[in-house]
């Protein structure tokens, strides 16, 4: 079992940061009932865990037993059916409804109406967990709206995102928001020598700060971390983490771009570039990354035009090219011809 | 809808607030005056234009017309008469064909007197909420209807942006408008809900806040005062808890973000934004907030405001087009500090070349 999962806080009082919040949580299930939630904050800072505990304190241990399956939908129209995986107990479902792509309206629908239409007979009323609602279309974030008033009474949405920025005002005005911030790096730092603990083996406080530092506030990561480099070496080095292959791959087109400006360097990038796109990272994190490897090496004065084009090619991808790869050649193009430009003028 | 929540147990699920104060005569909708005004004559006259409520999120339409409707046919003829479809409804232009056709083309019973005696009005009524997020096909189709109905039916439209209805579906349609409402209807509401509710008492700063937070939207304020009292039980309430529940940064934050960006360090400001972010603040938060502050800021002068306005409304659309949320913040704070920088070196000519992208 890895231990994100075997030391998975299953209830409140066991969450190790972020205490408010738990107190808060459960005072106000105290009556038994909840208002819709809208959970979001940082990948990895603990959502779905505080989601799951407040669940458990709610109704029992039972919430946790959960079986999987899989249901599939009937499109009314045409003769398509959508499947989609649920995870769900006698008091809780959970979808992403994502899954069912275009069609994820019909999903939500169907679902909910499904709930309504028989309700659980001790009138508890049924949870349903949506994940990743900012990926929902707009439509089906425009029918949320009034179906979750209609049921309220028999079911409570709890919609898990990563940020409110794509979730339409009318459904974030109808749940009471809870934000969960990534924990601090000490708060890090203590879980996973917590868990170490556990494991019985010595992690000082200095390399369980490296992983604290390189998983960004991302809980989840630097456990991840921890057992990869556990198993592969141990006893750590107290030196700072190696990076990533994909990370320093990431550096050296940086690299690259700073030492030399001419046509023929730049097929070399392209080459690279290619290289990390058919190797499955995401073109928004090369271009995070990218900017930041440049803004280390780069004189002040040229800073704000990478930002600035960064921002603006990263933007422009989503119209030119779905997880192609022409344009990122091209915004490169641009940005390096920008950055020479820079460099001759300064 | 709540027959077939067991009474009998003790356990009862806590009805939100934003249904259980939902007005229920047009009399108790709050602030909209001129509205009020013109439905109740009509009320009066047992008569009824085809209608349009159009006004930002939050400002009482769908109440209103639903007490209008509870107002015209009572409970009793309630389901008989009123169809109420909304944007979680299938409601293509198939459904305008059928559903809509058959509900409105039946002719209904002259006189019907409703149980407190009154006579029922004698025509029916159909809601469609939401109606900006009809095709225009459907809305089309719809033209004709509601002409021919007109005998039997009054429709209702509510949505909130009137340039997203036809013009000719909004033309046979009596418009009316709803505004936000200021802070005393608000807060006259919600301290009435308050007392009700047999809230402790609750300071005039936090009312005040929830005021600041919500922009006018009552069904946002009553949430988030709902929220609030469920979330930190019978303690007192202090602004920083409205902010927290309704995801607000708090102010200071973004003041120090701003003033960051005076510090004409971009390392600094990186780390300053990594945190802001890594809180779990969400970006177009922080921006409509970084918007107000610094419009309201007296260390920027009318150009730099209006440059940065302008770079702010382009990273809000990109945001919405589904852009990497940090470089784009980054890009807008970055914004600032160069307008800054450049303002103290006296040195305007550089960012014409920027300006024009």
């Amino acid at each position: 079992m890895l231990w994100i999962d075997k030391y998975k806080p299953t209830s409140l009082d066991q969450m190790d940061y972020h205490k408010d919040i738990s107190e808060n949580l459960k005072n106000m299930i105290l009556g038994g009932d909840f208002p819709h939630l809208l959970v979001y904050g940082p990948s990895g800072a603990g959502k779905k865990t505080r989601v799951m505990a407040t669940l458990k304190e709610i109704y029992g241990a039972n919430c946790l037993k959960v079986k999987i399956e899989n249901k599939t939908f009937k499109h009314p129209s045409s003769s398509k059916s959508i499947q989609v995986t649920t995870v769900s107990s006698p008091y809780h479902i959970e979808i992403n409804p994502g899954e069912a792509g275009s069609y994820d309206r019909l999903v939500i629908q169907s679902i909910i109406k499904d709930i309504a239409q028989s309700p659980p007979i001790d009138s508890q009323s049924f949870v349903v967990i949506l994940n990743e609602v900012d990926k929902l279309s707009k439509d089906a974030q425009h029918a949320l709206r009034r179906t979750m008033e209609k049921y309220a009474n028999f079911c409570r949405l709890i919609l898990c995102c990563d940020s409110t920025s794509k979730v339409i005002d009318p459904i974030r005005s109808r749940c009471m928001g809870i934000r969960v911030p990534a924990p601090t790096k000490e708060e890090i730092v203590k879980v996973l020598q917590n868990v170490a603990k556990k494991e019985r083996f010595d992690l000082s406080a200095e390399v369980a700060g490296h992983f604290a530092e390189r998983s960004n506030g991302n809980l989840r990561y630097a456990l991840l971390l921890l057992e990869s480099k556990k198993t592969k070496e141990y006893p750590f080095q107290t030196n700072e983490l190696p990076l990533l292959d994909w990370e320093s791959a990431i550096f050296n087109v940086a690299n690259d771009m700073i030492t030399e400006q001419s046509p023929a360097r730049l097929q070399v990038i392209r080459g690279k570039l290619y290289e990390l796109i058919g190797h499955c990272i995401p073109p928004d994190i090369i271009m995070k990354n990218l900017t930041f490897a440049l803004l280390e090496r780069i004189d002040t004065t040229i800073k704000y035009d990478i930002i600035h084009w960064a921002a603006f090619y990263e933007q422009n991808q989503y119209f030119t090219w779905k997880h192609s790869l022409p344009s990122l050649w091209q915004s490169l193009k641009s940005s390096k011809w920008n950055f020479n430009h820079n460099i001759t003028s300064t | 809808m709540s027959k077939s929540t067991n009474q009998n147990t003790p356990y009862r699920p806590v009805e939100p607030w934003v249904n259980k104060y939902r007005p229920k005569t047009v009399d108790e909708v709050s602030h909209q005056d001129e509205v009020v005004k013109a439905l109740k004559r009509s009320l009066e006259t047992g008569n009824l234009p085809h209608l349009l409520f159009y006004g930002p999120p939050g400002t009482g339409k769908t109440s209103t017309i639903l007490a209008v409707a509870m107002d015209l046919f009572g409970p009793e003829l309630y389901k008989d008469r009123v169809l109420e479809l909304n944007a979680s409804d299938e409601r293509g232009i198939e459904v305008v064909r059928t559903k809509i056709k058959n509900f409105a083309s039946f002719s209904v019973s002259q006189n019907n007197t409703l149980t407190n005696g009154k006579p029922a009005a004698a025509f029916k009524l159909i809601v469609l909420d939401e109606a900006d997020s009809m095709t225009h096909d459907a809305q089309a189709a719809l033209r004709r209807i509601i002409e021919y109905t007109s005998k039997t039916t009054r429709f209702c439209l509510l949505c909130n942006y009137i340039t997203r209805i036809i013009e000719p579906l909004s033309s046979r349609c009596a418009k009316f408008r709803f505004k936000s409402l200021n802070d005393t209807a608000m807060i006259e509401r919600l301290r009435y809900i308050a007392s009700s509710e047999s809230m402790p008492p609750v300071k005039d700063e936090v009312y005040q806040a929830i005021h600041a937070v919500s922009d006018g939207d009552l069904r946002k304020a009553i949430t988030y005062l709902q929220s609030s009292y469920r979330f930190y039980g019978s303690r007192e309430l202090t602004p920083d808890n409205i902010y927290n529940i309704s995801g607000t940064v708090p102010p200071k934050l973004i003041e120090t973000l701003i003033n960051t960006c005076k510090s004409n360090s971009y390392d600094k400001l990186q780390s300053n934004l990594q945190q802001l972010v890594t809180k779990g603040y969400p970006a177009s938060q922080i921006l409509v907030q970084i918007f107000d502050q610094v419009t309201n800021h007296k260390s920027f002068s009318d150009k730099q405001k209006a440059l940065i306005a302008m770079k702010i409304g382009d990273v809000d659309r990109n945001l919405v087009d589904g852009s990497e949320e940090f470089l784009q913040l980054f890009d807008t704070v970055s914004f600032i500090m160069k307008q800054l920088s450049d303002n103290s070196n006296n040195n305007n000519n550089n960012n014409n070349r920027m300006d024009l992208d």
